[in-house]
């Protein structure tokens, strides 16, 4: 561990000196020259319905990057969502004359809704859940296109789809269908650095350390879920406008799986990756047309594909051609000046900021906690201390709403918390750290501690816009000594540095009360002193800490109040010597005679 | 079968009778199938979406073995068996194996692969023509009562009941069966005890492949051999899962029975199209109401 030096100014990563929009410019050139491009090159009419695939397909795939990539989830019902678009087009302009806008719309908002209901069903459970449940529901929608003949005309399918009077001809509908995918790929391509995007990555690589850095987990992943059906729902808007003709087995469950392959294939962190599979998986099948000839060989090579990816290039190709350009690409940082950590802990209630009241936590007949008594003093250095099984991590994962309170009354700051859900305890001001770390390992020091820092309810991040949550990041860094290596990747940190980020992680929330579980486990010597050190100056700024651990030399330094805990009951209670030197505490550690 | 509306009262409890046997007599083979899920699951942590085609490539072999070569049927049935064996040690090669080190995301979506890939080759080579299977008795049934049992039926059920009780003696009573169970349960202690996990990994693969080959062997001649019906069964199975309790074996029997009756009066009183939209409106009402199932216990992943 480097010696923290908490006042000196730091090159890191300048806050983005340029409008995003004029950033961005190239994109948007890029894009109007395609655009301008689709509208007047002629094509004849069998590249052109290629090109119109290929593009509608793209934005359906599109949603998949959003939840799989980003919120590793998975979907495998695109198709029917695809369908859910395709119909109210096909429906509303072909049978009831409706405004194509407004069909358009409506498809979008049906797999909108029918996402956000299938998600809110099932997204509290596991993936497994997710693929079973989506299966089914794929299903399903295929039953019902089949069945209600009165609605969708069965296995007939629907035709004579109109298109807006705007873009009649089939060039300028092709045209518009490209805008739409620059505009929402745009949105893709940028979500990973919005709020939402960086709450879907912290979801994705650890939902526990998502829940307690204040991310509603369960809300984030219905609404990727959601979005990733409202794009599918677009996506088959446009395909059916494009090609005037829709039936039930253009949205079957083998089409679910054309879309997960292009997905997995182009690489499903990136809606390039998405770009490139989807333009694959619709051309190699046009080039080896043969194989059409028999029924199935398509899909089979389809699902051998999906193994050798999975096995062999599990981030795809754009995924390991970004790899490869990363490694060319330079790493000079520009140069930018941090401000000493500040942290001003939140003072609502009195002298008390935690008071804990008879909590109790049975796992069946195990009386895991059982009617325990804490009361943290504001400003204080507060241990839980205990032998193995005694209940200490029990506590706080009761105090943080990882596990349900089997009775008692937990009150942080005057806030009743008893029966709030983690992030709703983090936004009141509860920060915690794990005792086996729990980061988000696919993202950058910066960026783990980023998410600590938009913590709802954090005061000092003002709007909680980009350059201050940067900036509050890198101040939270640099407290515990690494903001020189801000940029780089959580695996090419030790465990000690990985211990360190976490607590920059909750120091950045600027908690009322720090929960530290067991911060020395692991760690050397060296590293246990560097740690002392570290809560030293923690506790200088106010904060106060309520901390789980082993190291009796660190706890009885560091803390003024000791509270231990034996088979889940609080045997001793008060100010540190005093409580060392309990015979019960004594017997309870060292055994009786 | 008449209109159940216009039946006489005692007429409808005959009915209700009839259909509670064919219910359990499917049910009990998404039972069989639940149980080959369970297996894999208790002893990988992961859903293997393959497990439905398994099935159905059981019941092609036995319309290869027994139809198109016109072997004996008891020869057709253990060759079958063999061959499920011996796809089932492909499939924790090929699939599962080099995969286990990874969470579960890729693992599921490989196992959907191979799912794909299986279902699919089978179209390509037998085309999408369904195939009739014969039953293994002569005699179409026996009429007990009001009830006409058939022969097909009360050997699923019998062989349902028999592959439960070997399930508990071989888990509880060998010495095979506790090593299965210890290395499901925490694989390095059970390497550390000197059990071979890759071993006990491919035993449980090999197994929970024969015991779906097993279920679509018995099925096939009730429903039409059919490149769909591995997918249906395992929608199904895995529904029954879920409504007994995730990786509970007692759970997986119960839900696969229910589920059985359930879709049997389904398709009776309300609506055929719709049979097998039935276990996904049970699946649905459990994950809402109860998502850990009848068995089931709710888990918290630890800090």
């Amino acid at each position: 561990m480097s010696a923290p030096s908490e006042n000196m100014p730091i090159a890191v990563t300048a806050p983005r000196a340029k409008p995003l929009l004029l950033r961005h410019l190239p994109y948007f050139v890029g894009a109007v020259i395609l655009v301008t491009l689709t509208a007047t090159l002629r094509v004849d009419g069998y590249i052109h319905n290629i090109l119109m695939q290929a593009t509608t397909f793209a934005i359906a795939v599109f949603g998949l990057s959003v939840v799989l990539g980003l919120c590793g989830q998975i979907n495998l019902a695109q198709a029917a969502f695809f369908g859910f678009g395709a119909y109210a087009v096909g429906i509303g302009t072909s049978d009831y004359h409706i405004s194509y806008w407004l069909c358009l719309a409506a498809g979008c908002v049906m797999a909108l809704l029918a996402g956000a209901l299938l998600g809110i069903s099932t997204l509290r459970l596991g993936g497994h859940y997710l693929a079973m449940v989506t299966i089914s529901f794929q299903q399903i929608v295929t039953l019902i296109m089949i069945n209600t003949i009165w609605l969708t005309h069965g296995p007939d399918g629907v035709s004579n789809i109109g298109r807006p009077a705007l873009f009649q001809s089939p060039q300028s509908y092709l045209a518009f269908c490209v805008a739409t995918l620059a505009l929402v790929g745009y949105f893709v391509w940028h979500l990973p650095d919005m709020k939402l995007g960086r709450a879907m990555r912290a979801v994705r690589d650890n939902e526990l350390a998502a829940g307690v850095s204040g991310i509603d987990v369960f809300r984030t992943k219905v609404y990727a879920f959601a979005l990733c059906a409202a794009l599918g729902g677009l996506a088959g808007g446009l395909f059916a406008g494009g090609f005037a003709y829709v039936s039930p087995d253009q949205f079957s469950f083998a089409e679910s799986i054309v879309f997960l392959t292009m997905s997995l294939l182009g690489g499903v962190a990136s809606p390039i990756g998405s770009a490139i599979g989807t333009g694959l998986l619709i051309l190699i099948p046009e080039w080896l047309r043969f194989l059409k000839s028999v029924p199935g060989l398509y899909l089979a090579i389809y699902g051998l594909f999906v193994i050798l990816i999975i096995r062999y290039m599990p981030d795809g190709i754009w995924g390991f051609v970004s790899a490869a350009l990363d490694r060319w690409r330079s790493h000079a940082e520009p140069v930018a000046v941090s401000a000493p950590l500040r942290l001003m802990p939140a003072t609502v209630g009195g002298d008390t900021v935690l008071e804990v009241t008879g909590l109790s936590k049975y796992f069946g007949g195990l009386k895991a906690v059982d009617a325990v008594d804490i009361a943290v003093k504001r400003g204080s250095v507060h241990a839980l201390i205990g032998p193995n099984g005694s209940g200490k991590t029990t506590t706080l994962n009761v105090l943080s709403g990882l596990y349900k309170a089997t009775a008692g009354r937990i009150l942080l700051d005057g806030t009743d918390i008893t029966n709030l859900p983690p992030h709703l305890r983090t936004a009141a001001g509860l920060g915690r750290t794990f005792q086996n770390i729990r980061l988000f390992r696919s993202m950058t020091a910066l960026e783990n501690v980023e998410i600590g820092a938009e913590r709802p309810g954090n005061t000092l991040i003002g709007e909680g816009g980009d350059n201050a949550l940067t900036a509050r990041a890198m101040e939270a860094l640099t407290f515990v000594g690494l903001g020189p290596r801000a940029n780089e990747l959580i695996s090419s940190f030790s465990y000690g540095h990985q211990r360190l980020i976490e607590i920059a992680r909750a120091l950045a929330a600027n908690p009322t009360l720090l929960l530290l579980d067991e911060p020395a486990a692991g760690l050397n010597s060296s590293e246990k002193l560097e740690l002392h050190e570290l809560l030293k100056r923690i506790a200088a700024q106010g904060l106060t800490i309520l901390i789980i651990d082993h190291d009796m030399t660190l706890v009885s330094e560091a803390a003024q109040h000791i509270t231990v805990l034996n088979f889940g009951r609080r045997i001793a209670d008060g100010e540190s010597m005093a409580v060392l030197r309990h015979p019960d505490v004594v017997s309870a550690y060292l055994g009786t005679e | 079968m008449n209109n159940p509306q216009f039946l006489l009262p005692n007429a409808v409890m005959d009915l209700v009778l009839q259909l509670l046997f064919t219910g359990i007599g499917i049910g009990a083979v998404y039972a069989l199938v639940a149980l080959g899920f369970v297996l894999i699951f208790r002893a990988t942590n992961v859903v293997n979406f393959a497990q439905g085609e398994f099935s159905m490539v059981a019941a092609y072999l036995m319309v290869v073995f027994a139809v198109d070569l016109g072997w004996p049927y008891w020869l057709s049935f253990l060759l079958s068996l063999a061959g499920m064996a011996l796809l089932g040690a492909i499939f924790n090669l090929g699939v599962y194996y080099p995969l286990r080190h990874r969470s579960f995301l890729p693992v599921i979506i490989a196992t959907i692969g191979a799912s794909i890939l299986l279902a699919n080759s089978v179209l390509a080579i037998y085309g999408p023509q369904p195939q009739v299977l014969e039953g293994w008795f002569e005699t179409p049934g026996i009429q007990l009562g009001p009830v006409y049992l058939d022969s097909q039926y009360l050997l699923i059920i019998a062989v349902t009941i028999v592959m439960v009780a070997f399930n508990y003696w071989f888990f509880e009573h060998t010495m095979l069966g506790k090593k299965l169970q210890a290395t499901s349960q925490d694989k390095e202690m059970a390497s550390l005890l000197g059990i071979s996990v890759s071993t006990m990994i491919m035993i449980t693969f090999i197994y929970s492949a024969v015991l779906g080959g097993l279920a679509g062997i018995l099925v096939a001649p009730v429903l039409f051999v059919s490149i769909q019906m591995g997918s249906t069964i395992a929608l199904k199975a895995f529904a029954a899962t879920i409504i007994g309790g995730f990786g509970d074996v007692a759970g997986a029997i119960i839900g696969g029975l229910a589920l059985g009756i359930i879709e049997t009066f389904g398709a009776a009183y309300i609506s055929v199209p719709y049979k097998d939209g039935f276990a996904f409106l049970v699946l649905v009402l459990f994950l809402v109401f109860r998502p850990q199932g009848i068995f089931g216990e709710r888990v918290a992943e630890k800090a």
